[in-house]
């Protein structure tokens, strides 16, 4: 174990916070690729988002869509090789994270920018109890010692409202539920009160009465500490839940970003339009259901021009030569759309109608 | 697609609904309701009664001891009938893809009938369960896993004429799975590929193609559609609509996707732990559900519109679903109930339309396994 | 393309056909994971180093006769005189105690020793491999019954197991070599094979066969075993190159081969007690064994990171 130096195990308030210049997270023209044996896999080519304090940010894809790629270099956890990023910044708090020395990104892990996974039970070791885990944080980062550690290790059970914590700190991860271990999970990601926190399809393996509780409980957690959530997703009623803006990401680009409210009501993007259309409702029984042509693209030669042509409706021959910018999205009158912007030739007529 | 009309019945598989085992039924008062609700669409094409599957806790090396079991499903009952599709929901562990192997007779029932065109399956084996599975198909959640990769795509397709050779004669075959390729919207060139050139919609097809390949009358699909992208879902959900009306098809789709299962299903049923909560209609199972573990269910699946999460009545369950292996007494939600009382501990409601619908014309009025039934809109709330 | 995919509404695949066309010229060189392994091999350097090695060990082996114009087996073939002679010109290698050419029997030597490295691989491939195949298919109590008989075996070390048979059965020839090695090792593969079996049994793909009424013959050799071969494979390439050096370690303890048969193990273990005076009798045997076992061991590794789905 390191001794780690104080000043950098707490983290710094969050109010009159110093180095904050910026949002608290802000990724520029991200680029991820893989050597892969087939060849070169893009996985990342040009993300730009940000996320404030107290703001969730969805990024929403299919599988391919380079969301989870992107979240993994954000935390700073690919492997490295096979995966590479030729370019790119990731701001945090202002400071490029690529730049950094791996001691001062291991030090930001766990501590300022938590990560929660889809799998709860193989993301805690089978062979510690989850009252050891939980208070492994304190240990290795503010160096407590084991009673002082498991005492908070408890106090963060109570958090995340597991019943009984106090007789349940020595208890195994699999003596425990699918719902509780991904409430150990959130509770692992909050112990050092992050600034940051990024989940991976948090509820994706969950029943669904068990998905509300813990969606809810991460909301809460988060209004409670005002932390930066990114919230990584396919599930397109699980964004409309808890999401203040989306970002939807396709072939490792983002194609659309919009405030919750307006990327319902009036997608400025094909995709979007299509997986909207595409998913049965709940409250009535359709018609027959919308289907986006095709299938999702393969990374290894993903179509020239912009990357859903094969699949939109509305491709022309502009569609198959040249790559449409992320532009912002103007009402018909040229009235600004505060934070939306999409990467189609054809966004006026998308949005428009 | 005339060639795929089936060949005669099988001499073993004619009707022969035994009054006596009926009658036994009929006694039990689930069945009854069961049987009472659905009188004027003629015979159903599967009759499933007091299904019962437990799978033994043993304990011991050399001497094994039966030290419990897992009530997988434990009493369940409902019809199919023809060219209709039966949505079953539940979370897991609530035993829905055990009635899935129940229904093709891939796990041997406990106790129980399911009766095909009035033939008991349940006990069936050798040449006559042979005959029965060309009726009954399966479409599987897995597309990666359901096809043997070692086979080429004919190969997977063609097995079902392999098992079954008075199906198609042997020179056939091969246009055979050609068409059921063109049927399922994948090229016929592909033939000679293996599963894992494709990706994950479209080995759901050749899934779909092998299920269709015997031309059966019921299929069972086990979470088809949960492993695809959201986009390439509603694409096999359409292929699966428009083989239903094409070939007049009886689907059971198993499924934890709510909506989905709204979107395909005629009537649905709810499981909870091994049980049948609720079953109706889809407007009367989503729209007038009268279980509070329906409503409960109802309400937790997150909506895709911003607009209704302010105003939307959310009923948030506590605590986790209970062990089959340990069931609670009475009725199985009341642990997490918000009505349980302490009759819901001492007498299991029945699955039949409660007391105070009884005779109504009210969507309301459909089977419901629950003491104090009444109705809730939760997805229409705001 | 066909016109009829085009007719129908959802098949949005015709749209895509350029797509998948594309896909279809790198896809058509890897058809089934065998032969994509096998594409994968052949770009290996070390395949084709060790491939070279071993086809001039099997040339050795079969045709022992074109590499020397001597026989180990002919009279006069061992003169005493010559006895501890280091190498000279037409006796590359030198000789040994007895006045034998080194050379020729080094190249009969490869003759046995990959006799017995393949009579053992196969012996034990078929043994353990069918009787893994029962256990895992049947389960049950003929499980219970080979699984126990398996651990029997394998707790028997080999030179313990080596000696006491050698001691009841003492003719020392490949065939008694090779039925012992056999014998102890057919539980690895065995081992390997039921569980590769029992992992295959639950997938989906075996009971979407028993859905539409397969019978177990079927699912047993066109479901579960193609999908079992490629661990097999792996293991009995890798085991060669054991065999052939457990040989040589049962030969150089006087438990395997003996004589008159030839084999390096034996070679080795009369060339060690002069060994300071003249170590060329006992390097050239040893040195053709260490090339031997390494080409088959580097073998297994490199179709091991081929076929490994892990790997991958």
């Amino acid at each position: 174990m390191t001794i780690i130096d104080p000043t950098d195990a707490i983290p710094a308030p969050r109010s009159g916070d110093a180095e904050k210049t910026g949002p608290l997270l802000e990724v520029r023209d991200l680029h991820v690729e893989f050597q892969t044996r087939e060849g070169l896999v893009k996985a990342v080519n040009g993300v730009n988002y940000s996320v404030d304090s107290g703001e969730t940010l969805a990024v929403l894809g299919e599988s391919g869509s380079g969301k989870s790629v992107t979240a993994q270099a954000i935390m700073g956890i690919l492997d490295m090789p096979p995966a590479r990023i030729p370019q790119g910044e990731i701001l945090f708090h202002g400071r490029d994270m690529l730049k950094m020395s791996g001691e001062e990104r291991r030090k930001l892990r766990g501590a300022r920018i938590a990560m929660i996974f889809q799998d709860a039970l193989s993301s805690l070791n089978p062979v510690l109890s989850v009252g050891y885990q939980l208070g492994e944080m304190f240990r290795v980062h503010q160096g407590l010692s084991r009673k002082e550690a498991k005492v908070k290790a408890i106090e963060l059970m109570d958090r995340v409202k597991i019943p009984a914590a106090a007789a349940r700190v020595n208890d195994y991860p699999h003596q425990f539920s699918g719902g509780m271990r991904q409430r150990i999970m959130i509770a692992m990601a909050l112990a050092l009160e992050p600034d940051l926190i990024i989940a991976d399809e948090p509820t994706t393996a969950l029943d669904v009465t068990v998905q509300a509780q813990v969606m809810d409980l991460l909301a809460e957690l988060q209004r409670e500490y005002q932390m930066g959530l990114i919230l990584i997703t396919h599930d397109l009623g699980v964004v409309a839940d808890v999401a203040d803006k989306i970002a939807v990401m396709y072939a490792g680009r983002i194609v659309e970003t919009a405030p919750v409210h307006e990327l319902y009501k009036r997608p400025a993007h094909p995709y979007t339009r299509g997986l909207l259309d595409s998913i049965p409702r709940l409250d009535q029984k359709g018609q027959d259901l919308y289907a986006i042509k095709g299938l999702p693209p393969n990374l290894l030669k993903v179509p020239s021009g912009c990357a859903f042509n094969p699949r939109c409706e509305k491709a022309q021959d502009i569609c198959r030569t040249e790559l449409p910018p992320l532009v912002p999205v103007t009402e018909r009158d040229g009235t600004e759309l505060p934070g939306r912007a999409s990467a189609c030739h054809f966004w006026k007529e998308t949005i428009h109608g | 697609m005339a060639e795929l009309t089936k060949a005669d019945e099988p001499t073993d598989a004619t009707p022969n609904v035994s009054d006596v085992e009926v009658a036994d039924v009929h006694s039990e008062e689930e069945a009854v309701a069961a049987l009472d609700a659905h009188v004027d669409r003629g015979e159903p094409i599967l009759q499933v009664r007091n299904l019962v599957k437990h799978f033994p806790l043993t304990q011991g090396i050399v001497v094994k001891r039966q030290i419990g079991a897992v009530k997988a499903v434990d009493g369940i009952s409902f019809d199919l009938y023809q060219g209709e599709t039966l949505g079953i929901v539940g979370e897991s562990g609530c035993g829905k893809s055990t009635v899935a192997k129940l229904l093709m007779n891939l796990e041997r029932a406990t106790a129980g009938e399911i009766f095909y065109k009035g033939q008991d399956i349940t006990r069936l084996s050798g040449r006559a369960l042979k005959a029965v599975r060309r009726n009954i198909q399966m479409i599987f959640q897995d597309p990666y896993t359901s096809l043997n990769p070692r086979m080429t795509v004919g190969d997977i397709i063609g097995e079902p004429f392999d098992i079954h050779p008075e199906a198609a004669p042997k020179g056939d075959r091969r246009r055979k799975v050609q068409e059921l390729l063109d049927v399922v919207g994948l090229n016929p060139e592909y033939i000679n590929r293996y599963p894992h050139q494709f990706s994950g919609g479209q080995r759901q097809r050749i899934g779909i193609a092998r299920g269709l390949a015997l031309n059966p009358e019921v299929i069972i699909c086990d979470e088809p559609v949960s492993a695809l992208d959201v986009s390439v879902q509603a694409q096999v959900i359409n292929l699966m609509e428009r083989l239903q009306n094409e070939f007049n098809l009886s689907y059971i789709f198993i499924a934890h996707d709510l909506s989905i299962v709204r979107h395909i299903s005629d009537r649905v049923g709810v499981m909870y732990l091994g049980k049948m909560a609720e079953i109706g209609t889809d407007e009367q199972i989503y729209d007038h559900p009268t279980h509070p573990y329906t409503q409960a269910l109802l309400s937790a699946v997150p909506v895709p519109d911003p607009d209704a999460r302010e105003h939307r009545e959310r009923i948030i369950l506590t605590g986790d679903v209970p062990s089959p292996a340990n069931p609670p007494s009475g009725c199985r939600f009341r642990t997490r109930c918000w009505k349980a009382q302490d009759r819901c501990a001492e007498e299991m409601p029945l699955l039949a339309v409660p007391e105070r619908f009884k005779g109504s014309d009210s969507p309301a009025a459909h089977e419901s396994a629950c003491h104090f039934a009444e109705e809730k809109d939760v997805v229409h709330a705001a | 393309m066909s016109e009829k995919t085009i007719e129908r509404p959802t098949t949005d695949e015709a749209a895509l056909a350029k797509e998948i066309e594309a896909e279809e010229k790198a896809a058509a060189r890897q058809a089934s994971l065998l032969k994509d392994g096998w594409a994968d091999l052949r770009k290996r350097p070390m395949f084709l180093v060790t491939a070279f090695v071993i086809v001039c060990l099997l040339a050795l082996a079969i045709a022992p006769s074109l590499f020397t114009s001597r026989s180990p087996f002919s009279d006069g073939f061992c003169q005493l005189q010559n006895s501890m002679n280091g190498p000279s010109s037409g006796h590359l290698f030198g000789f040994d105690v007895q006045g034998c050419d080194i050379y020729t029997r080094t190249v009969y030597g490869t003759r046995n020793s990959i006799v017995v490295g393949v009579v053992t691989t196969i012996a034990t491939t078929l043994i353990g491999g069918l009787l893994g195949m029962l256990a895992g298919l049947v389960g049950g109590w003929l499980d219970a019954l080979l699984s126990r008989i398996t651990e029997v075996f394998s707790a028997l070390p080999l030179i313990i197991g080596g000696l006491l048979i050698m001691s009841i059965w003492r003719t020392g020839d490949v065939w008694s070599v090779s039925f012992i090695m056999a014998i102890l090792g057919w539980p690895q593969v065995f081992r390997i094979m039921r569980g590769e079996v029992i992992s295959n049994k639950y997938n989906d793909y075996v009971m979407a066969a028993r859905a539409l009424g397969a019978g177990s013959g079927r699912i047993a050799f066109r479901h579960i075993l193609p999908n079992t071969l490629a661990p097999v494979i792996v293991i009995t390439t890798m085991n060669l190159g054991v065999y052939i050096a457990a040989e040589a370690a049962l030969s150089y303890l006087g438990i395997g081969i003996q004589y008159p048969n030839i084999s390096w193990g034996l070679m080795i273990s009369d060339a060690q007690d002069r060994f300071l005076t003249s170590p060329h009798a006992l390097l050239f045997p040893a040195g053709a064994l260490s090339l031997t076992v390494l080409a088959f061991i580097m073998l297994g590794d490199v179709v091991r990171d081929a076929f490994d789905p892990k790997m991958r």
